[in-house]
Order: structure tokens, then C-alpha cells, then sequence
């Protein structure tokens, strides 16, 4: 049934304020959404001299996108920035199995509603594909707006190399061992996280990211739950009472005035249902999305709290095992060598990571403002609307009565 | 006696009877001749541009209370007709028709207002429950349920009644004794007597166990409500109203107790087994039916009453539905509310805390809305379920009614062939009684005809009045509706315009 969705885009994901760069600006221009894959057309326009032309477009796919990130956390270069996080795989699952069982009770409903749920479906396959891009887009543009992530040789042949980049999808025994690596990997973050830190700043930062990153969690399955909800508490029930009511009367060919009362009853609703469904997808959008968004933020921030931690552990036991080797003078060269190297890896990712810190919160907050004053700007919108239909059409059928 | 009560003194020339095979509304092209300009005078004025069934339509009501009119103003005798006791009552100056005829009708609205006394010996409880309503005409309150009746100062027909404000106590099980009462007085008759609320075993045992939940609550309230509807109905229905038991149930401070409206009692079964017997009794009538209006009818009723039933059961959906949200809505709230306490940027804390405060108060906004939704409309539609159950047992009767004739009818002819046998035969006496015999029946069979076409006469005239009462009443409903809609939009719309400089002041 959806054969393919193509999708001429406005971009700007909203969830984050990013300065555009004339050097570097990269959006997806397009995309098609095919069987069970999603084709983003990426589009870069650029005036570094890296690149053979100054504008150009390949075609990625989501696994992709996954590739360029994981390549991002394992370089242990960038270990003292916030990683942008990955972008959710694309999910129509929900979505393709609602039209398929549209498709399947066709015969049991009329035709036009069966045009109407069609739409409705078809609306908001199209609203996920387009959310879906978006995110694909932030990820990129969050890249393209760092200082040292943009100058990756990875991120450039993603954005350039207009061959399939063969990057499979992680088979069992990969999927295994990343298990594996998180149990380990968040077992050794508790244990970081005991760490006390004599950096007021980091200790700071550490004891507040983790509550917020739980906070964010819970509200983001909260307002989930709660826009779900919405979406079902259409005034449809009451819409399809008029209509019945009103077909009744038609049949016992009741006084015109009383089919018209009916009548402009059950278009009212149909219209307030309308911004009802308005009101509903505004708030996914502006409220649900923002929190889904900082979610994955603060999951990365965390991130980057923890190599640091993890790299003032290496740091604490190459002191000790150099005092160990100085106190037996034995292997003192490679013992200094090696705490010094892992004194560097340590200041230069605290160093990094606190104007990351920073930059992170800066951005949150703005996000935040933009949304929320948008969020309630919308509401009031629609609330007006749905105000305006509501008594227009009360006068008009108080008056007639 | 029904009847008696009834004598109309058509001032209006163009009261009509419908004769067979009229439409009791007009068709649609039809009534565009009226032109728009004659939509918005309704009831009130005579519509003399549309066709003359319209007119029928809109003037029964003030047929009726012209009746009052002219009995108050002349102190007419046959009001004693109707007391229980002989005194007038306090008459006060009356206005002309025309104007008086909107309030009138408006006088008639009656809300209950509820309070639950102990009674000695009783088994009722002491909750006080009080729902105020302010200028309404009258209201009743009573035992178990409090009935308190005022008078509208323009007055009214409730000039029947002894004095300007009583009130009186009642019991549920009162209000089921007045309804079977009515109902064995006027339904065999043709007239749509209105249903009494359910009996709740369940909610009533919780409530009389003291359950103080919200549960319980919503039942108490579910029950006043539909208390008060049923006493409305019945006294907005003309016939009904002047009936000394509704005037006995108003008015009269002690009720003797009715007996036989127990849910497991030995009369409760008794009238089971006659239902039980009724229904194969309707099955095995073959009725030939001269009329096409009433055939129509009964299978618009059917139709009707299907998708009365299928409509209630997506009201009750939609409240479902609207619960959930409020509960989720309240539990995003304080997940905001506890996103803002961590949150450390002091601005954005504060606008993330009010965030919350205004999803706790839409929350209450989706509360209400559900009750009105509920209220509303899914009370209406049970209501009409059970009305259309009185309509039909209305229309059996009438099948009954003809089956009693034509039962008459066959015995007569029966008796006449016998009479004929005998003639040959020397037996005088038996001949004499056999004459009698006929002469009894040919009364019954004449009698037997007229109740047909009586109660098809009046079921035609209920069958009217119970539309347009339908009308009317899912019309009031569905602006009440609208208008709760309104508040909660302007509601809406005063949160989130408190809210915007919050988030505006994020810096």
C-alpha cells in the first residue's frame, strides 16, 4: 500500500539552535521512504577546500548515519566532547500496520469513511516521515556546527563519497558484543561515578545530569502518554451521534429546520476535530520531541562525564603505579611515560568537556524557551479557533431556535 | 378518568386531529415554502405559513395551557374534579397568553434537590448532599429524596396545586410505586408513560453500607439527576399531570408506602412471569394492520431504538476515553513539575513549575468535560433507550386492544350462528338467553372498536408530542453541550495566556 513516500522538505529541525556556517551547511533536501528502508538525500554546500566541488548530494540510509556516529564515540580523540546524539531508527511499524488494517475492514465501513480514516492514516504516516528526517537532520547539522567533529574524515566521505559506504548493519554476534561492552561499560560507570571529584564544576555537573537525564526520561514517557491520549479523545464519538441523528431524521422526513440544526451541529464538529488533531500533533511536536531530543542529549553529556571519569581513574592509578615504580625503582621510565599520557588524556578532556558542558546547557535552555513560548503560542491559537467556531455556531443555532 | 381530564377547548381553530394516512411531518420541499424568514418563530407564534400538520406540531403545548388559563381565570369546577381536597389555590394575576406562554413552559423545569434523611426505622443514611439551583420555578425533594416545589410568580398550571412552595419527602422505592401506578392507569390506554430510574442493587448497597468514595458519590448524584428527569418528564406530559396521584406524590406530606416495587419480592416476580407471557402473546398476534402510519412508526421506533443503544454505547467510550487523558495529563504534570526542580537553570526551573501547574489544571478541565459529556449525553441517550421501551409496550397495547375486539367479534359471530341453530329448535328460553348473549356482545364489540380507535387516536397524539419532546430535548442537550465546550475553550485560553511570559522570561 505505501509504495513510496517522497517528501520535498522544509528543513530547520527545532530542537536546537545551531549557527549555520557559510563554510559548512549541510541539510537533507529529500527523501524517500521505500518498502522497509528510508533514502535521505544528504545536500552539502561548502566552501572548504577539502571538498572536489562546492555543492553536492549522495543518497545515505539510516544505518549509515549509525556508522558515522559509532565512529564518532570510538575515536578516543574525541573523547572530551558531547558526541550529537544518533538519530532513532525510522519505525512506520505502528503506522503501516494501522493501514493494513484500514485495507482490511474496508468492506465493513462506508466509503467515506473509509476515505476519511484513509486520510487521517496517510496524515500521520507523513507526519512520522517527516519527523524522522528531521532528526536524521539535527544529527548532521550538530556535526556540521562543531568545531572539531566537522573537520572528521568520516564525516566527509558520508557527506561526499557518493557510493554506497557498504556499511551493514551489525550482525548477532556484533549486536552480542555490544550487549556486552553496555553491561560492562555502565557497571564501570557506577563505579566512576563513586569517584568523588575535587573539581567543583564536574562534581556539580555530574550529580545534576544524572537526575535531570532521569527526570527528562520519565516526563518524555509521560507526555507521550499523555499526547497519545489526545489524539484518541476526538469529538468523533459525538460527531457520528449527530450524523446518526441527523440520518435518522432524514428518513422520517423531519421539518427542515431540524435536519438543518443537526446539520450544522455535525460540521462544527468536524471541524473542531480538526484542530483538535492540530492541537495534538503541535504538542508532539514542540513538547514530546524537545524532551525525546534532550533525552538522548543528556544520555551523551553523561557520556562524555563518564570517559572523563574514566580517564582521572587511568590517570589516579598511573600516579599510583608510578610512585610504586619510583618506590622499586624498577621500569620508572615507561611507568612516567605512561602517567603522563594519561595526565594529557585527562586535562584535555576536562578542559573540553567543561566548555561542552556549557555549550550544552546554553543550548538547552534556548531550545527550551523556543519551544515552550511556541508550544503555548500554538495552544492559544487553536484554543482561539476552536473558541470562535464554537460560539459562531451557538448563535447561529440559538438564534434559529 | 384520563379522558375527562382532557376535554380541549380548541381556541385555536386549526387544533387538528390527524386522519389516517396524513404524514405527521411534512416533507422537506414542502416546508421551504415557508421561507427562511418563518425558521426562527417556532412554538411560540402560530405559524400559519406552514402547512397546517406544522401547526399540530406547535400547538398542542399551548393548547393545553390555554386550558389552564381559562380554568384559573374562571375558577372553573372541574379543577375540584382533580384536588384530592377542595381548597383553591393562591391564584396570582396572570398574564396574557401569548407572552406567558415561553415561561410556562420554562416553569415547569424542576430540579431535585437531594437530601438523604434517617428515617426511623428507615434504612437510609445520613448524607447531606445539597445541590443548589437558584431561581428555578420548582423543586422537589424527598426522603431518601427531598422535593421542594415553588411557584412561579407569574403563575402557572401549577395553579393545581394547594400552595406557593412546599416540600415533601420521597423514597426511591415512591417514585417506582408513582410510575407503576401511571403506568397501569394510562399505558393500556396509549399514553407514553415515562420509565422510572433503574433500581442499582449494587450501587445502592454500596451506598447503603456508607461507602464514602467516588464511586458511591457519582451514584448518589446518577441517581438524583435521573430522579429528576423522570419527575420532569411526567409533568411535563399534560395528561399526566393532572393526575391525583402525581398531585398525591407532590404534595401531600405522608406517601403510603408502596409495596409491590421491591426488586426481589414475589409482586417483582409476578410482574416478570406477566412480561415473560406478554412477549409470546405479541409474537402470536397476526395483526391486520389498516393503517400504514402505525406500521411505519413501529418500525422506525425499531430502528430508532438500535441505534439509540449503539450511540450510548460510543458516549460512554468517548468518557472513558476522556478519563484516561485527564489521568495521563495529571501525571505528565508532575513529571514537569519534578523536571523543573532539577533543572538548573533558574528561569527556565520556573517555567517548566508553571508548565506544570497549567497541564494540572487542564487535567481538571478534561474532569469536567468528561462529567459533561457524560451527564449530558450518555444519561439522554439511557433515558430515550428506556423511552422507546414505554412507546413500544404502547404500541402492543394497541395490538391488544385489537385483539380483544376482533376476539369479541368471533364470539359474537359465533353466537349468532348459534343463535341461528336454535331458532330451528323449540327451546325458548335458551333462545332468549341466547338473544341476550348477543346483545351483551354487540356492546362489547362497539365498545371493543371504539377503545381501538381511541387509543389509536391518542397514540397518534403521544407519538407526536413524544417527537418533538425529543427534539427539544436532544436540541437543549446538544447547545448545553456546546456551551461547555465555549467555557472550557476560554478556559483554556486564560491558562496558556498566563503561561506565555513565563516562557517568554527564559533568557
Amino acid at each position: 500500500m505505501m509504495g513510496y513516500l517522497s517528501v520535498s522538505l522544509q528543513p530547520r529541525a527545532v530542537n536546537v539552535d545551531l549557527q549555520t556556517d557559510a563554510t559548512l551547511q549541510v541539510d537533507i533536501s529529500d527523501a524517500l521512504s521505500e518498502r522497509d528502508k528510508v533514502k535521505f538525500t544528504v545536500h552539502t554546500k561548502s566552501t572548504l577546500p577539502n571538498f572536489k566541488q562546492s555543492e553536492f548530494s549522495v543518497v545515505r540510509q539510516h544505518e549509515e548515519f549509525i556508522w558515522l556516529h559509532d565512529s564518532f564515540v570510538e575515536n578516543e580523540d574525541y573523547a572530551g566532547y558531547i558526541i550529537p546524539p544518533a538519530p532513532p531508527r525510522p519505525d512506520f511499524d505502528a503506522s503501516r500496520e494501522k493501514l493494513q488494517k484500514l485495507g482490511e475492514g474496508e468492506g465493513s465501513m462506508t466509503k467515506e469513511e473509509f476515505t476519511k480514516m484513509k486520510q487521517e492514516l496517510e496524515a500521520e504516516y507523513l507526519a512520522i516521515f517527516k519527523k524522522t528526517v528531521a532528526m536524521h537532520e539535527v544529527f548532521l547539522c550538530r556535526v556540521a556546527a562543531h568545531p572539531v567533529l566537522r573537520k572528521d574524515l568520516n564525516f566527509h566521505v558520508f557527506l561526499e563519497y557518493n557510493q554506497d559506504l557498504s556499511v551493514r548493519g551489525k550482525n548477532k554476534k556484533e549486536k552480542l558484543e555490544d550487549f556486552f561492552k553496555n553491561v560492562v561499560k555502565s557497571a564501570d560507570g557506577v563505579l566512576v561515578a563513586g569517584v568523588k571529584d575535587v573539581d567543583d564544576f564536574f562534581e556539580h555537573e555530574k550529580t545534576f545530569l544524572l537526575e535531570y537525564h532521569n527526570r527528562v526520561k520519565d516526563a518524555s514517557a509521560k507526555s507521550d502518554r499523555m499526547i497519545r491520549s489526545h489524539k484518541s479523545t476526538h469529538t468523533t464519538a459525538l460527531l457520528r451521534i449527530l450524523l446518526h441523528h441527523y440520518a435518522y431524521y432524514c428518513t422520517t422526513t423531519a421539518p427542515l429546520r431540524i435536519l438543518l440544526f443537526f446539520l450544522k451541529v455535525s460540521e462544527l464538529f468536524e471541524k473542531t476535530r480538526k484542530i483538535e488533531a492540530r492541537v495534538a500533533a503541535d504538542e508532539d511536536l514542540k513538547l514530546a520531541d524537545l524532551l525525546k531530543y534532550y533525552l538522548r542529549e543528556s544520555q551523551a553529556a553523561k557520556d562524555l562525564l563518564y570517559r572523563r571519569g574514566r580517564a582521572l581513574v587511568d590517570y589516579e592509578n598511573a600516579n599510583k603505579a608510578l610512585d610504586k615504580a619510583r618506590a622499586k625503582n624498577r621500569d620508572v621510565l615507561q611507568a612516567e611515560t605512561s602517567q603522563q599520557l594519561c595526565c594529557h588524556k585527562f586535562e584535555k578532556i576536562s578542559e573540553s568537556a567543561k566548555q561542552e558542558l556549557i555549550d550544552f546547557k546554553t543550548r538547552r535552555v534556548a531550545a527550551f524557551r523556543k519551544n515552550l513560548v511556541e508550544l503555548a503560542e500554538l495552544e492559544l491559537k487553536h484554543a482561539k479557533g476552536n473558541l470562535q467556531l464554537l460560539q459562531s455556531c451557538l448563535s447561529v443555532l440559538k438564534g434559529d431556535t | 378518568m384520563a379522558d375527562t381530564a382532557r376535554d380541549p377547548p380548541p381556541e385555536q381553530t386549526d387544533f387538528q386531529e390527524l386522519e389516517d394516512g396524513e404524514d405527521l411531518f411534512p416533507e422537506p420541499a414542502a416546508a421551504p415554502e415557508s421561507g427562511p424568514a418563518s425558521l426562527p418563530a417556532e412554538d411560540v407564534s402560530t405559524n400559519s405559513n406552514g402547512p397546517k400538520q406544522d401547526s399540530l406540531f406547535d400547538d398542542d403545548p399551548e393548547d393545553l395551557f390555554a386550558e389552564a388559563t381559562e380554568e384559573v381565570s374562571l375558577d372553573s369546577p372541574e379543577r375540584d374534579v382533580l384536588l384530592s381536597d377542595g381548597p383553591s389555590p393562591a391564584i396570582t394575576p396572570i398574564t396574557p397568553p401569548t407572552s406567558v406562554i415561553t415561561p410556562r413552559i420554562e416553569s415547569l423545569t424542576v430540579p431535585v434537590s437531594l437530601q438523604i434523611e434517617e428515617e426511623e426505622g428507615g434504612d437510609s443514611f445520613d448524607i447531606h448532599i445539597a445541590v443548589s439551583d437558584p431561581e428555578k420555578v420548582g423543586e422537589f425533594s424527598g426522603t431518601f429524596w427531598h422535593l421542594r416545589d415553588k411557584q412561579d410568580s407569574s403563575g402557572t398550571s401549577l395553579s393545581v396545586f394547594k400552595q406557593g412552595e412546599f416540600s415533601v419527602k420521597r423514597r426511591f422505592s415512591d417514585f417506582l410505586g408513582l410510575h407503576s401506578k401511571l403506568a397501569s392507569k394510562y399505558l393500556h390506554v396509549g399514553y407514553i408513560v415515562p420509565p422510572a430510574p433503574e433500581k442499582s442493587i449494587v450501587g445502592m448497597t454500596k451506598v447503603k453500607v456508607g461507602k464514602e468514595d467516588q464511586s458511591s458519590n457519582e451514584f448518589v448524584e446518577k441517581r438524583r439527576s435521573a430522579l429528576e428527569r423522570y419527575l420532569m418528564r411526567t409533568v411535563k406530559h399534560p395528561v399526566l399531570l393532572k393526575d391525583p396521584d402525581v398531585l398525591q406524590f407532590l404534595e401531600s406530606s405522608e406517601l403510603p408506602r408502596a409495596v409491590s416495587t421491591q426488586a426481589l419480592s414475589s409482586a417483582g416476580l409476578l410482574r416478570m412471569v406477566n412480561k415473560a407471557a406478554d412477549a409470546v402473546n405479541k409474537m402470536t398476534i397476526k395483526m391486520n394492520e389498516s393503517d400504514a402510519w402505525f406500521e411505519e412508526k413501529q418500525q422506525q421506533f425499531e430502528n430508532l431504538d438500535i441505534q439509540l443503544r449503539k450511540l450510548h454505547a460510543s458516549v460512554e467510550s468517548l468518557v472513558c476515553h476522556r478519563k484516561e487523558l485527564s489521568v495521563n495529563t495529571a501525571l505528565f504534570a508532575k513529571s514537569a513539575a519534578m523536571l523543573g526542580n532539577s533543572e538548573d537553570h533558574t528561569a527556565l526551573s520556573r517555567a517548566l513549575s508553571q508548565l506544570a501547574e497549567v497541564e494540572e489544571k487542564i487535567d481538571q478541565l478534561h474532569q469536567d468535560q468528561a462529567n459533561a459529556d457524560f451527564y449530558l449525553f450518555s444519561e439522554l441517550l439511557g433515558d430515550y433507550v428506556r423511552l422507546i421501551t414505554a412507546v413500544k409496550g404502547v404500541f402492543d397495547h394497541r395490538m391488544k386492544t385489537w385483539q380483544k375486539w376482533q376476539d369479541s367479534q368471533m364470539l359474537l359471530q359465533k353466537k349468532r350462528e348459534a343463535e341461528a341453530k336454535l331458532q330451528f329448535t323449540n327451546k325458548p328460553d335458551k333462545l332468549q338467553q341466547a338473544k341476550d348473549e348477543i346483545k351483551e356482545l354487540e356492546g362489547k364489540v362497539q365498545q371493543g372498536e371504539r377503545d381501538f380507535e381511541q387509543i389509536s387516536k391518542t397514540i397518534r397524539k403521544e407519538v407526536s408530542r413524544f417527537e418533538k419532546e425529543r427534539v427539544k430535548d436532544f436540541k437543549s442537550v446538544i447547545i448545553k453541550y456546546l456551551e461547555s465546550l465555549v467555557q472550557t475553550q476560554q478556559q483554556l485560553i486564560k491558562y496558556w495566556e498566563a503561561f506565555l511570559p513565563e516562557a517568554k522570561a527564559i533568557s
